[in-house]
Order: C-alpha cells, then structure tokens, then sequence
C-alpha cells in the first residue's frame, strides 16, 4: 500500500506543476521569538511550551505547502528565540537567510526594535497587545495579528452593554501595563456608555503566587480589598501583570461575574472553539504540536497563512505586493472565526472577532448583535479609521 | 420503540412502495427516518460517531453514512435499517460521492489531505489522492470521468481524473469552499464558498477542463453579509435552477442556474446546512443544524411548508425512492 501511494503523491504533483500556470514562487519567513526572565504564571495553564508561537507557525507553513504544491510555490520557516540582548544578531542571520517576512512574538519594546531594524522586511507583531503599536507607535513594514487592547477592551465592554451590566467596578493592578490597561477600560466604557462606579488598585508586592497555602490568603485578602465597593453590575479586572485577575472570581465581597484579565477573557483563540470548522483547526494543531494550541499559536498561524493567501493570489513573493494585497479590499482569510478577516489600512491590524473564554468555552464573541458600523460591524472594535493616530499607513488608503 | 415497529410492519403489510427520507444527526450519532408521503418520523436509529455525509445506492437498497469520529462509512439496509457492513474510509471522512453506477466511493478526509477511493463491492482502498487543506466538498461528473474536491484551506476545487486517479485542474475559489455540484449534463459546476459568501460558476468543456464564468453573490436587506454562508447546494435536473443553503442566515437562496441572479431567499430552520430532492424533484429538503429539523420546500412554489424534528444537529439529508 505504501508504495503506490508516494507514486501517487508524486504524479500527482507533476500534473499540477505542469496543469496550473503558475510561476516558482519561493517564500522564506521566520518565527521571532524574544524570551524573558518571568515569574511562573499563577496558573500552570499559562506555563509556555517550548514550541510557543513556533507551533503555529509550522502548521500555517504546512497548510502553505500543501496549497503550494498545485502552484509550484515553496514555503519555508525558520523558528528562532532569543533574549532581549541576542535580537540584533538573532536578526541579522535571519536576514542573512534571505528572511524577508517575520512574524514576532515579544513585548511591545522589542517588537518595535525588530520592525525597525529590518525596515524592508515585513514583520507581524504575533503577542503584544498594547493599542500603542497601532496608534502613534505604528510602523509601515508592521501588521498585527493579534488583537490590540483596545478591540479586547471593546469586545468585553459591548458584551457588558448587551447583558445591560452598566455599572463597572474597575480593579486593576500597579504596574506601568495595568493602569495602561485600566485607561483602555475607561475609554472603552466612555465608548460605549457604560459607568465606571469604582476604581481599586491592588498593589504588586512581589508576595508569593503558588505557595501551598496561597489560597487561603486569597480568600482571606481579596473580599477585604475589595468590600464596600459602590453598587456595580460587574468587576472588570485589569491586571496586565498577572497578579491577582485570576483569583477574583468566586472571592469578591459581592458577588459579582468578573471580566477582563480573569474571568471572562477577551481572547484572539482558545483551544475550546469548534465553530466555523474550528475543530479541524485543532485536530490539525494538536496532531502537529503534541499539546493544545495558545493564542500565541493562533496569531502566528493566521500571520502566515495571511501570507500564504497573498502569495497564492498574486503569484508573488515580493514584500511590498504582498503587503499592498494584504491591505486591500481584495484580501480576506476564513480563520475559523465564522466571517473573513481582513487588515485595517489606516494601522495594519488584524480585523476579527473577539472570543469572550471562561477557561472552558465561549461564553460570547464580538462584536455583539445591535451595533452598527457603517463599514464592518468588526470597526466597533479598536480603533477606527476617524480615530487613529498612525501616519505611517497614509500612502495606503 | 414497539409503537414504532408496529407502524413498520404495517407499511411492510400493505405492500406500499414508499420513500423513505434519510437524515444523519451529527451531534447525537443518529439517523433519522422519515416516510415521504406522511412526512412521520417512523425510527431513529444508531449509526456511529459523528455521522456526517450520507447518500443511498443506484438502486436505493443501501444507505452509506460517513461516521466520521469511528473513521468509517458505514453501510445499512435502506428497509430494516440494519447495519450490512462498514468500508474502511480513511480518517475522518466528512462528505463523499458515489459514482453513478455506484461501484466506486470517494470520500473527503478532512484531517489527512486526502481523497480516498473504496470499491463498494470487494471493499478495498483503491487510491488515495493527495488534495487539499481540509478536503470537503466532492462530486462527480455524471459521466464519471471527473470527481471535484474542494479543500476549505487551501480554497480550491481540484478535478481528479478517475481514470489514473491524479488531480487534472485546480481552480482558485474564493475562502472556506464546502461544496461542488454539477448540473445534469455536465457541462456546468458550481462551488460554495462559506466564508467568501459567493457562489463560483464554472462552465466545463467537453475533456472536462472548467472554466470560470462568474461567481453569485447574496445579500438580504437585515441580514449582516457575513452571515450570508453558502454551504450545501443543489441544482434541478433541467439545469434551471440552482438552491443555495445559506448557513446561519437561515434561509435557502434560489438561483436562476443560467443568468446567475438570484430570485427568492426562502425562509427556513437555524444553521441550514445540506440540501436533497424528493424523486421527481417535487420537494427540496434542507437540514437545520440549530433547530434540529429539517424543513420541506416546494420547489414548483419556492415555498418552505413543513418543518420536521429530528435528532441533535442533523448535517446531511438523503432519500431513498420507491422502497418496498
């Protein structure tokens, strides 16, 4: 049986070269990863596998290929990681390589330093979710894949306006990322009419997360902080930093469903989603990497097969027409989110529904049913066109 | 499940030819039964994991079901609704054709990139044709010459010539193709794009080399397009019209096969998914993943006029003609 099944796959792809006329197209893209010194997650569920982000990558590269083959289309992916100190060298190999697409997983920081190190290069921020980088921060030669802070923002606060919970309690943490992210709350909520009642912030000690009696001091000290709060609807945590989002739920004063960092999640994938042919999406990853797949998988993965659909559809692999059909109205990609995504010209962010994840399923996505846009219903998330603050699209659009 | 069986055997008594309707309930590992003169669920019975695809032979006496989690089709008895045995199907296998003469089977494995082809009578894996991300939809030219696959990843139909069992054209759709139909003649084929929201037409030439020749949009005032989602589809004999599941707008597009304009939306259950003609074509069926029905169209009227519950999800829907 096995033999003639490799002479089957080999005519097979002899006929395709010869029936589609296509030209040699070959792409060399690599998976950036930058790795920090951090603290264990407070949930084991959160600890990185060491093919984070990279896993992503190779299923996207894998279902290239295999759509390559009928176009005489080659794909090739390159995973490296490195630390803050290692990314100038790290780069340079790459571009050495003939690397010229680079999807990066790394805090906003370094993201930055790598779009703007390989300015010809076209680069997929693939991690950090700070609205910053699509906002005054943008870069020509940077997309985003992963949803900004803000379109999560959004997404949590439509679903509070949908469920008619109107009143938040704002607890964020005391970090420079938290109260960014509190700030992306109260725009959200100014956004949408809803009424911030009380803000706490609960202050980064630095105390233990997993000690064996951790949870009794959680459930002594969280109703404590946060008692005698002014009627609210819901909690909405801000805690960037991992430090106490996940421990709010069932250890509020008044009980209270919680949103954002714990709680309900504003996520880009998860590895529940089944919708929209999703299960097939995890079979393929799960069968591929071993484990279940993260967010950071996902972003990758649709950073890639963005590029894969460019290359597909333009016969090209020259950056700057892939990064022109990838910005227009031409381009979309189903990416198991139930309608195409697409890229916003004015900043390069991905357009794409929002999951709302309790740790086990989806208890919503946004955009939520009743909002209007006057372009895609997927603008009421982030930062629309009349808003932005980024310059470097301007040729674009 | 005695009731039932009393209602049988007095169908069985009465020598009545009848047709039987044949729904496959992906989320409660079912088949439904429905008689098609009274449109009374008459058994549910088991069929594997996962049941997806599903189709009768020429000759109406066998029912194939895709039970897609046991990773094989498994065939019954279109009278008892026993199981005569199970082809081995490749994994996963979501959607097939069988050919018109009903020797050969080609399945879509959706997890592994493949078309399998099962001999239906010796029950032997004949090929294997690498296709695709995520093989769905499949059909067959009704000279048998051509099976279509569409792959929902990679978003191409791909022409395999049945003789040497190796893709011939490739042809470029637009996001998540689900499913392909030819009209009876052959000479046209449509391809369902779900996520793209379009309709691809292509006009196929006597050596079967498709070409396109436009692409059927939908929009409904109120509905947002996106959910808009051609998935299943089906085309009169006399190639005059063309029926468009539309997905989570729950409505059946009816479309004028030759001008490509679309004339009516019809209102139907949740999540409409598959399509299937009565013989005669007098009926269209659809199955409603959402509200666990199924929903009667007339086709002559493009009227939807009965709903019928079924088991949890149905995906597919058959019908059986004639059966004693």
């Amino acid at each position: 049986m096995i033999k003639p099944l490799v002479s089957l796959a080999l005519s097979a792809a002899a006929t395709l070269f010869s029936a589609v006329a296509a030209d040699a197209v070959e792409l060399k893209a690599a998976v950036f990863r930058v790795d920090y010194r951090t603290q264990a997650p407070i949930s084991r569920f959160d600890e990185r596998p060491a093919d984070f982000a990279f896993a992503g990558a190779q299923l996207a590269t894998q279902d290239n290929a295999t759509t390559g083959q009928f176009l005489g289309h080659t794909f090739e992916l390159a995973t490296v990681a490195t630390d803050v100190d290692g990314i100038a060298a790290t780069l340079a190999g790459l571009r050495a390589d003939g690397v010229n697409i680079i999807v990066v997983n790394a805090r906003a920081d370094e993201v930055l330093k790598v779009a703007d190190a390989a300015p010809d290069t076209l680069v997929f921020n693939a991690g950090a979710s700070q609205t910053r980088l699509r906002q005054a921060e943008c870069r020509a030669n940077l997309l985003h894949t992963t949803p900004s802070d803000a379109m999560r923002a959004d997404a949590v606060a439509q679903f509070s306006s949908w469920k008619k919970w109107s009143r938040w309690f704002l607890v964020h943490g005391s970090n420079p990322a938290d109260r960014q992210l509190a700030d992306e709350y109260r725009r959200a909520a100014t956004k949408f009419g809803l009424k911030i009642v009380e803000e706490r912030e609960i202050l980064d000690t630095g105390g233990s997360r997993r000690a064996d009696t951790g949870h009794v001091q959680v459930q002594r000290q969280i109703p404590v902080l946060l008692q005698d709060a002014k009627r609210h609807d819901m909690v909405v945590a801000a805690d960037a930093s991992d430090v106490f989002a996940p421990y709010l739920p069932f250890h509020l004063w008044d009980p209270r469903p919680v949103l954002g960092s714990g709680g309900l999640r504003p996520v880009s994938f998860n590895p529940a989603t089944e919708s929209w042919g999703g299960t097939q999406f995890q079979s393929r990853f799960e069968k591929l990497a071993g484990r279940y797949v993260t967010e950071a998988d996902y972003d990758a993965w649709v950073a890639l097969r963005a590029v894969g659909e460019a290359v597909v559809r333009t016969g090209s692999a020259d950056v700057q027409t892939l990064r022109r059909f990838m910005l227009s109205d031409e381009f979309e990609l189903a990416a198991f989110k139930g309608q195409p995504v697409t890229f916003r010209n004015w900043n390069g962010q991905l357009r794409q529904p929002v999951l709302l994840y309790d740790g086990r399923i989806n208890a919503s996505v946004s955009p939520q049913e009743g909002f209007l846009h006057q372009f895609s219903l997927l603008d009421s998330l982030g930062m629309d066109a009349p808003e932005t603050k980024c310059t470097a699209f301007e040729g674009d659009n | 499940m005695r009731v039932v069986t009393t209602v049988l055997s007095m169908f069985l008594a009465t020598g009545a030819y009848a047709d039987r309707i044949f729904v496959s309930n992906e989320r409660s590992n079912t088949v439904t039964v429905i008689d098609g003169a009274t449109w009374e669920v008459i058994d549910e019975f088991d069929a594997g994991l996962r049941p997806r695809g599903i189709t009768v032979s020429p000759d109406n006496t066998k029912l194939y079901v895709c039970a897609s989690d046991d990773n094989l089709v498994r065939v019954f008895d279109t009278r008892t609704f026993e199981e005569l045995h199970t082809l081995p199907s490749g994994p996963d296998p979501e959607l097939f054709v069988l050919e018109p003469n009903g020797r050969r089977l080609y399945i879509a494995n959706e997890d592994d990139n493949l078309v399998t082809v099962v001999d239906t009578e010796t029950h032997e894996v004949l090929a294997e044709v690498p296709v695709g991300v995520e093989p769905e939809g499949m059909a067959i030219s009704p000279n048998s010459a051509f099976v279509v696959n569409t792959s929902e990843t990679t978003n191409m139909a791909h022409f395999i010539d049945t003789e040497t069992n190796t893709i011939k054209f490739n042809m470029l759709v637009d996001q998540r193709p689900r499913y392909a139909e030819y009209t009876s003649d052959g000479k046209r084929l449509f391809v369902t794009a779900e996520i793209g929201g379009t309709v691809s037409v292509f006009d196929i030439a006597e050596d079967g080399a498709p070409t396109e020749v436009g692409k059927i949009r939908f929009e409904v005032p109120g509905v947002q397009p996106e959910w808009l989602q051609p998935v299943g589809a089906k085309v009169t004999s006399d190639g005059q019209l063309l029926f468009v599941a539309l997905g989570p707008s729950n409505r059946v597009a009816v479309v004028d096969a030759q001008t490509l304009e679309v004339k009516k939306y019809i209102l139907v259950g949740e999540r409409v998914w598959q399509l299937a003609f009565t013989p005669g074509e007098k009926y269209l069926l659809t199955t409603n993943g959402n509200t666990n029905d199924i929903t009667v169209i007339d086709v002559e009227d493009q009227e939807a006029i009965r709903s019928i519950q079924v088991g949890e999800q149905p995906w597919g829907v058959i019908v059986a003609a004639g059966i004693k």
